[in-house]
């Protein structure tokens, strides 16, 4: 609909400018009014906001607590077990980039180099700056693997290696006895940053087979089977997240028997934030199945597959694949949610926020910490959303010549 | 009796025999043993599927019951309601103080959401309608700032935004000596915003009697101009005339009756502001925060909406002479809704849900009210998160119900 300017490619830079500038701010007296009206409130607004951030806000604020907002009180000695994490999700990227795309394409050379840029920024330690350069090394290593070993393989030892991802980590992040490198961090000293993205990652990580499931128990034509599937999904659509997070915080204990170890309070949220995620996901999931023509159907039954094996191997594929850029969108969603946890309690990027507000130290920048935290979803949000886009668009083989 | 088969020629009639007992036999059915056999395997999963739900479930009640019993000494009730509940809540549309009851406390919280969804779901579809077409400019500027407000919107948590309001914004406020004051007058400090509000007098309820019976009779008067019109093909702008009619049939009775409202202005009185109506900093803030975070998703929606109609369509009606504003009107909108309004459902039902975040900066809804103020007095949580969670599946059954309703009129026009 946008009546882009006339320009000919012959017409000089500043010709070309100025048609530019004609069609696309003056093309008519309303809309020279519009930019008018628009150039004067963003002045008016962003003038105010670029002094507040370059003179007025106290931003020490963000440097002094910027590794308790990252990692919560997670111990600063066993510090280098997050960073292994990350290795190791580095690494998942870089070989995710070279089986499945192509290494050298935009986004795989955009994370590749993140962590290099990552390392320019002031703020950061040196010793982040090291384990930075060892991520960068990681993802550089799975690239390498991915492009120089057998390709059936590597696009099968990453689908594993993709599986094992979080129960490994939450082994590395855990850790198990007393003493030694690897000894125990107990869940309530996790935070910050690292378990905003924990619970959303392992939420949607563990509710997507349990998704899948109800979204096939909805479908199917067992009545007591539908029946029960639907009213999960409806009633965990039907109310607000941060009721469950209470319920699971308040009562969980009242329905375990008598003399049953209280259980930690992470875990609590989480199984909360897994329950509630696998009903949208089972939604999103139904909707793909729905895509997929009658015409599957039929051509499996008449090769003789049974319901299962249609299922698995020719309805489901095709349906999660549908699906991919919703449960991306869902991811995002679930992200944001997240921040909910706080509010009973636990120390997320969120709570940590307002625990460093609680500090006498720092009162009354409730500014600054809630601007950073903003921003910082914001930017991770926007990076993912643009990403499930590309994504959607490389997805589609159906119509590539889209706009 | 069967015939030999050679003695064709030989015609011999079939016997008589009664039609019933020549039904065609079917053919002896297949079936294969019972544990192959998909539908009694469907059924005894499903039982099974729910025995073991059950069981589960009886599990849990019972060590709640027992918990309840030998721990707290007590069992699953609802006689609390209406005892007194003892605690004050800063702001309500009805009577209440501290002697009133639970019950009347669970109400107020439930007035108070429903204000502040009510309110956000007019001021998000307003501003996402104006941004969802504003993104669609063919000026650029307009459509980055509307770009960027959506997506700014979009992908920060809520509870941020919504804190952000109130700590940074409504709280940061001067204070009421120094209010900010606008011509009205409205003052702007600490303690909220003060607006003049009118109260009812004791003609009140005549003149909103008087007011919906203008209502029936423009809607009749809808109904005759429409048999009109289609009778007589006469162009009649039906909503205008209802409409006009409405208003001034409401602005005559306005002035017949003796002042159905008189009008009180704010003014400072030493520390406080007397008169007028104060919207408090915390629905200051969740009002503005749920409604510009839901704008950013109806934008979204409805540009999503606006480019679901063929460009060939604004051609079209390029072609028949319809200006801009009537090709909008008559043809780009009515069909564009079709696509908006089914996920503008899940959009408000997500927004009523989202409202429950107001617990973050205290301000006194349902959920605070409920599932805090009165959990913390009574410490009946079961009751309290049972009846929360039925209150908040009533709201989204009603709120899809009524906008399912709409959807299917507006629907109808697809064959």
């Amino acid at each position: 609909m946008a009546t882009t300017a006339q320009t000919f490619p012959s017409a000089s830079p500043s010709r070309q400018a100025f048609g530019w500038i004609k069609g696309n701010l003056f093309g008519s007296a309303l809309d020279t009014v519009l930019t008018v009206l628009m150039l004067t409130g963003l002045v008016l607004v962003a003038n105010p906001f670029f002094t507040w951030v370059t003179e007025t806000a106290e931003w020490p604020v963000i440097r002094a607590n910027l590794t308790l907002m990252a990692k919560g009180r997670y111990p600063i000695e066993s510090i280098w077990r997050i960073w292994i994490v990350v290795g190791m999700c580095g690494l998942l990227a870089g070989l995710l980039f070279s089986t499945y795309g192509s290494w050298l394409s935009r986004p795989s050379l955009t994370t590749t180099v993140l962590p290099l840029l990552l390392m320019a920024v002031p703020i950061i330690s040196n010793e982040a700056r090291m384990a930075l350069a060892a991520v960068f090394l990681a993802i550089a290593v799975g690239q390498v693997v991915g492009i120089f070993g057998p390709e059936r393989h590597m696009k099968r030892a990453a689908l594993w290696y993709m599986v094992l991802l979080l129960p490994s980590a939450i082994i590395v992040l855990r850790g198990f006895g007393e003493t030694g490198p690897f000894q125990l961090v107990p869940t309530r000293h996790w935070g910050g940053l690292l378990l905003s993205i924990l619970l959303s990652a392992s939420g949607i990580i563990v509710s997507y087979p349990l998704g899948i499931l109800l979204a096939l128990g909805r479908r199917s034509s067992l009545p007591i089977l539908k029946s029960l599937c639907i009213i999960y999904i409806e009633f965990i659509r039907g109310v607000p997240l941060i009721s469950l997070l209470f319920m699971s915080v308040t009562m969980l204990q009242l329905f375990l028997p008598a003399g049953f170890p209280q259980i930690e309070g992470i875990i609590r949220v989480g199984v909360a934030i897994t329950l509630f995620s696998a009903a949208y996901v089972a939604e999103n999931v139904r909707g793909g199945l729905q895509s997929i023509p009658n015409g599957q159907y039929e051509a499996t039954w008449a090769l003789g597959l049974n319901k299962a094996q249609s299922m698995m191997f020719v309805i489901l594929p095709q349906a999660l694949k549908a699906v991919i850029p919703v449960n991306i969108s869902q991811f995002i969603s679930l992200f944001k949610d997240t921040t909910l946890v706080a509010l009973v309690g636990i120390t997320d990027l969120f709570g940590i926020g307002r625990a460093v507000l609680g500090n006498p130290d720092w009162l009354g920048t409730h500014r600054e910490v809630y601007f950073f935290i903003g921003a910082l979803f914001w930017v991770m949000n926007y990076t993912l959303s643009y990403g499930s886009r590309k994504l959607e668009q490389a997805l589609n083989t159906d119509n590539p010549g889209r706009d | 009796m069967p015939s030999p088969p050679f003695l064709c020629n030989s015609f011999q009639p079939a016997p008589l025999t009664p039609r019933s007992a020549v039904t065609p036999q079917a053919p002896p059915e297949i079936r294969p043993p019972f544990w192959r056999d998909e539908r009694i395997i469907g059924w005894i999963s499903q039982l099974v599927t729910l025995g073991v739900i059950v069981g589960i479930l009886y599990f849990l009640w019972y060590n709640m019951v027992t918990e309840l019993r030998v721990q707290r000494d007590t069992t699953f009730t609802y006689r609390w309601i209406n005892f007194e509940a003892g605690f004050d809540i800063s702001e309500s549309l009805i009577d209440y103080d501290r002697a009133r009851t639970y019950g009347r406390a669970i109400v107020v919280g439930i007035l108070n959401t429903l204000q502040v969804a009510v309110l956000g779901i007019v001021f998000s579809t307003v501003i996402g309608m104006v941004m969802g077409i504003l993104r669609q400019s063919t000026n650029y500027l307009v459509r980055g700032l509307a770009t960027a407000y959506v997506e700014v919107f979009r992908n920060i948590p809520l509870v941020i935004l919504l804190i952000f309001w109130y700590q940074a914004i409504f709280l940061k406020l001067p204070r009421l000596k120094e209010a900010v004051t606008l011509p009205g007058p409205i003052f702007i400090s600490i303690r909220g915003v003060a607006v003049p509000w009118g109260t009812p007098t004791d003609s009140w309820g005549s003149f909103l009697i008087s007011v919906l019976i203008g209502l029936a009779l423009a809607i009749g008067l809808g109904i005759y101009l429409k048999a009109l019109r289609d009778r007589t093909g006469r162009r009649i702008e039906i909503t205008l005339i209802c409409a006009g009619s409405w208003l001034v049939w409401s602005t005559a009775s306005w002035f017949v009756l003796p002042q159905p409202l008189t009008l009180t202005q704010p003014y400072l009185d030493g520390l406080r502001v007397s008169g007028g109506h104060v919207f408090s900093p915390e629905f200051m803030s969740v009002l503005s925060a749920l409604s510009i975070y839901t704008s950013a998703y109806v934008a979204e929606n409805v540009r999503g909406g606006i480019m679901a109609v063929p460009r060939g369509q604004y051609e079209a009606s390029g072609s028949l002479g319809l200006t801009r504003l009537q090709a909008m009107r008559l043809v780009i909108l009515p069909q564009a809704l079709r696509v908006i309004i089914p996920p503008m459902v899940s959009i408000y039902l997500s927004m009523i849900k989202n409202s429950s975040l107001a617990v973050a900066i205290g301000y006194p809804d349902f959920f605070h009210t409920t599932a805090i103020t009165t959990l913390n007095q009574t410490g009946r949580a079961i009751e309290i998160f049972l009846l929360l969670m039925g209150i908040y599946l009533l709201f989204s059954l009603i709120t899809s119900l009524i906008l399912n309703i709409y959807n299917r009129r507006v629907q109808l026009v697809e064959r």
